[in-house]
């Protein structure tokens, strides 16, 4: 699964680890979190994030 | 800055700084001062809109005195964290200790860590409703415009967008209207705003305002929280704003070196001659002894960045290290950008300028010259030469 950078802020979603603060469990994907889903760190959306390689 | 009614029942209550020369640390100069903006709303619900800085608090709590006691407040919006709006919070708070915060869950988190307060606050988000009596308050969530807690606040009753920094400018100024003050002053400091502190933004920044241009919200007024209000030409500024998040340019060249002998200034400004030479606007800046804040105001516009460094230590001079790290930063977008340089042995400037400018994202035209010690006739020539060249990429688009 692949991780997925905020292009703003810097922050890194891990599919692993998930966002469980903000109800996405750990092995969510990135692209199965819901549409208003936000970085839990600065808070911008999900078009602001860039596929890691 | 004396209080003044700006629309029915609504007052600017803020403070101006006319001495302030520098701001966020020492990133960024402020040369005309600023102002810390703040409105009051007189309603069934008193209602002020953010504060000032914390050195400001004696002024601006003597300004709301002249509307109301500040004890009769019973909302504080809070659209931003930073201490230059929310410095004064503590002490109106110990003033009208019944007072509720409105702001975001970011904007909660942020104060807490500021200020350790143990404050009525009411969080809220994009599309929740505020009724103070006659006027509604709305409130957009706008995170990283700039901070993750960042809110805009609009007055439907009047039209009335409070965005905090969003469109405002460090402009200290006797006058609070757009239409009267110098425009080129005015959007000069706009555009330095939105280079120093907003650039690397600038994809959110678009996202937002077409955001709101669906929310299809008449706005007839801007008030920010610096500088001055928007009231003759609110679409100016919001135009002004979709053009630079858009990084769109304009054919013309910045260069930007640092010397140690001279040789490297000397290239700059045949490199120079060539660009003019070929019908191409440059200005040239030694990054050592020239306003970092006023170079990026210039990049912010320009289409073709040329970096010159001597080599010292196998790398770029310290000056243009500092300098090219906050260019990292910006993230400009659709630049072309070059790189020369003396140097006395191996040489080495060129390349970890360029080094830099990759990480940064920005295209590399090849070419740039780096010669030893004093570059002679022959060398001088390709320097213009270069610039001829690279003033062609730069008009072509």
């Amino acid at each position: 699964m692949a991780k997925y950078k905020c292009m703003v802020c810097g922050y890194i979603y891990d599919p692993a680890v998930g966002d469980p603060e903000h109800g996405q469990p750990a092995g969510t994907k990135f692209e199965d979190l819901p549409a208003d889903w936000v970085c839990p760190e600065c808070g911008v959306g999900k078009d602001q994030f860039e596929r890691m390689n | 800055m004396s209080v003044l009614k700006i629309l029915p029942d609504i007052y600017s209550v803020g403070v101006v700084d006319w001495d302030v020369r520098n701001f966020h640390g020492h990133t960024y100069t402020t040369k005309r001062g600023t102002s810390y903006n703040a409105y009051l709303i007189i309603d069934d619900k008193i209602t002020l809109v953010d504060t000032v800085m914390g050195s400001f608090t004696a002024e601006f709590i003597e300004n709301i005195k002249q509307i109301i006691a500040p004890e009769k407040i019973d909302y504080i919006i809070a659209n931003h964290v930073e201490t230059d709006h929310s410095g004064a919070l503590p002490e109106m708070m110990r003033l009208c200790p019944k007072a509720k915060i409105f702001g975001t869950a970011k904007c909660r988190e942020g104060l807490y860590k500021h200020y350790y307060g143990n404050w009525d606050f009411q969080e809220v988000k994009t599309g929740d409703k505020l009724k103070l009596g006659k006027k509604t308050l709305n409130f957009i969530e706008a995170a990283m415009i700039h901070w993750p807690d960042s809110m805009f606040t609009y007055c439907p009753e009047e039209q009335l967008l409070m965005p905090n920094d969003a469109f405002g400018q460090h402009y200290a100024t006797s006058e609070r209207f757009d239409d009267e003050v110098d425009q080129c002053a005015l959007m000069d400091e706009a555009a330095k705003y939105y280079a120093n502190i907003l650039w690397p933004l600038s994809s959110v920044i678009l996202k937002k305002i077409e955001e709101i241009q669906k929310m299809d919200l008449p706005i007839k007024m801007i008030a920010p929280s610096h500088g001055i209000i928007w009231r003759k030409d609110p679409a100016k500024i919001i135009n002004a704003y979709i053009s630079w998040a858009k990084n769109e340019t304009k054919p013309k060249v910045a260069i930007v070196y640092e010397t140690m002998w001279g040789s490297t200034g000397k290239m700059a400004r045949k490199i120079a001659e060539g660009i003019i030479q070929a019908g191409i606007s440059t200005r040239i800046f030694d990054v050592a002894v020239t306003d970092r804040t006023e170079i990026i105001r210039e990049m912010l516009d320009t289409r073709g960045f040329l970096f010159g460094s001597s080599t010292h230590d196998n790398d770029m001079l310290p000056a243009m290290a500092g300098f090219l790290e906050l260019v990292r930063g910006l993230r400009p977008k659709n630049r072309v950008a070059s790189t020369f340089g003396s140097y006395g042995w191996t040489g080495g400037a060129a390349k970890e300028m360029e080094v830099v400018l990759k990480e940064a994202g920005i295209d590399i035209a090849s070419g740039g010259p780096s010669f030893k010690y004093l570059p002679d006739e022959r060398e001088m020539k390709a320097c213009y030469e270069f610039g001829s060249d690279f003033a062609k990429i730069i008009k072509g688009g």
